[in-house]
């Protein structure tokens, strides 16, 4: 009787500590994007600006998930070996496309306005990039992936409608299509973007 | 006029083949999925898209960039009289799509811009509460009724499109765009075709000053630059048929879904 209360107490422990410790997607959203616009703010060459942004992306994003998802049905045909080596590839070439495309803007503001929760894995948050002088309001939202709520991560993030990860995945879509489904030409065309 | 009526026996043909009965949401938005669009004749398409990537360097680059050196001010009212004049497409096609409430709205939006925004430079309706304006056109009215979208197409000058849409897009020279009637189709002494030509390339310089570090971006950062504009194109497409400002209803969750699987 003494072992189930200790078990029913740990239980409901853990079922607390999990509940006080876990991070509401709007916030860390939020969070994210104010650490990546202190970046873009300071006074930083754009080198320093692209490895700190890097940073923050390797903590955020499922860059995995992400690179598994772009792959599409594909990547139930490859070995061990292969997944590794993509998934390596993968990351360097997320990294570097990211932080490129992020390290143009110069102190973007991002206000996260609500979320809707579509399931336990996942929660749709909604926020506006602020308009300036050069471009129009515009409309981000972003999929973040919930299944440890302690460690919320980013999947994909969709401007006005388009969603980046989609776009990803039809680009090694039609790259996997023009060379007969060979992973191959895949690695060697990743190998090159990052060596660039 | 034998012209005309081949025009439309073709236009009725291809129609009648692509068309699937079925108005549900569901049904349109999954014939419009961009990855269930065909890319029929990719070779050709690839070729069209880089001759318009050719033209897009040596004059609407250029034209886009001297364009954004203007003060927003200007930008916006050029932009926003380019909209005005889209009305005049926009409204016949949300009657043809049953939208009598939205017709209502931009009829209202075009004539108060018109005049009181002095030729749409001013959007003036917009402050008068009139809510915001959504283009429409006989590619979205016929995916409304069911029409699928057929193949992917990228044309020349014009740029991505599908078949439906470039088929449709014949309506406003058969008497579909009040704009190309006044201006080109009858002699009104007011307009000329310069005056229909101009306020097409000011359209297309427009867009792509609007656009012009994200599409740079996104050339720089493409493995495959044709398959991203492509899925991009046809993303915003669906998203327009639909009618939808909610991303989660274009979105296929299963594809997300399988990942954890």
């Amino acid at each position: 009787m003494k072992n189930y209360k200790l078990i029913f107490l740990i239980l409901i422990f853990l079922n607390n500590y999990i509940i006080s410790h876990s991070i509401e997607p709007d916030v860390f959203v939020q969070s994210t994007v104010n650490r990546a616009s202190k970046v873009l703010s300071e006074d930083l060459t754009k080198k320093e600006k692209i490895d700190k942004l890097k940073l923050i992306a390797k903590e955020t994003v499922d860059i995995r998930g992400i690179g598994f998802y772009t792959l599409g049905a594909i990547r139930k045909n490859l070995n061990d070996n292969e997944k590794t080596k993509y998934s390596k590839l993968f990351e360097s070439y997320f990294l570097k496309s990211f932080s490129s495309r992020l390290s143009e803007y110069t102190n973007p503001e991002i206000d996260v306005q609500d979320k809707e929760v579509l399931n336990e894995k996942y929660t749709i948050v909604n926020s506006l990039l602020k308009a300036t002088n050069e471009r129009p309001e515009i409309k981000i939202t972003w999929r973040v992936y919930t299944k440890d709520p302690t460690n919320p991560l980013i999947r994909d993030l969709i401007i006005e409608g388009l969603s980046l990860a989609r776009t990803q995945k039809e680009e090694f879509a039609s790259i996997l299509n023009s060379n007969n489904n060979d992973i191959n030409a895949l690695f060697k065309v990743l190998e090159e973007f990052s060596q660039e | 006029m034998m012209r005309r009526f081949t025009i439309l026996l073709v236009t009725t043909f291809a129609l009648t083949f692509n068309a699937v009965a079925g108005t549900d949401g569901e049904l349109i938005l999954k014939k419009n999925q961009p990855s269930e669009i065909k890319d029929c004749s990719e070779k050709f398409n690839r070729a069209t898209f880089a001759f318009n990537q050719a033209l897009d360097g040596a004059i609407i680059k250029p034209l886009a960039s001297a364009y954004n050196i203007l003060p927003t001010s200007i930008r916006t009212g050029v932009g926003n009289s380019m909209d005005n004049l889209s009305n005049l497409v926009t409204i016949p096609n949300n009657i043809l799509q049953g939208d009598l409430k939205k017709a209502g709205v931009n009829t209202g939006r075009l004539i108060i811009n018109t005049t009181l925004g002095i030729f749409g430079i001013f959007d003036v309706a917009e402050l008068m509460g009139l809510s915001e304006y959504e283009k429409e056109d006989y590619g979205q009215t016929l995916a409304k009724h069911g029409v699928g979208p057929g193949c992917y197409i990228v044309l020349p000058i014009l740029g991505p499109s599908t078949t439906r849409d470039a088929i449709s897009s014949v309506a406003n020279f058969m008497g579909g765009d009040p704009w190309y009637n006044v201006s080109i189709k009858n002699d009104t002494q007011y307009f000329s075709d310069i005056d229909y030509y101009a306020s097409k390339v000011t359209t297309g310089v427009d867009f792509r000053a609007k656009n012009y570090d994200a599409i740079e971006n996104l050339e720089e950062n493409s493995l495959d630059f044709y398959a991203s504009v492509k899925s991009l194109y046809l993303q915003d497409r669906q998203q327009k048929i639909l009618n939808t400002k909610k991303t989660i209803n274009t979105q296929n969750d299963s594809d997300w879904e399988e990942l954890d699987n």
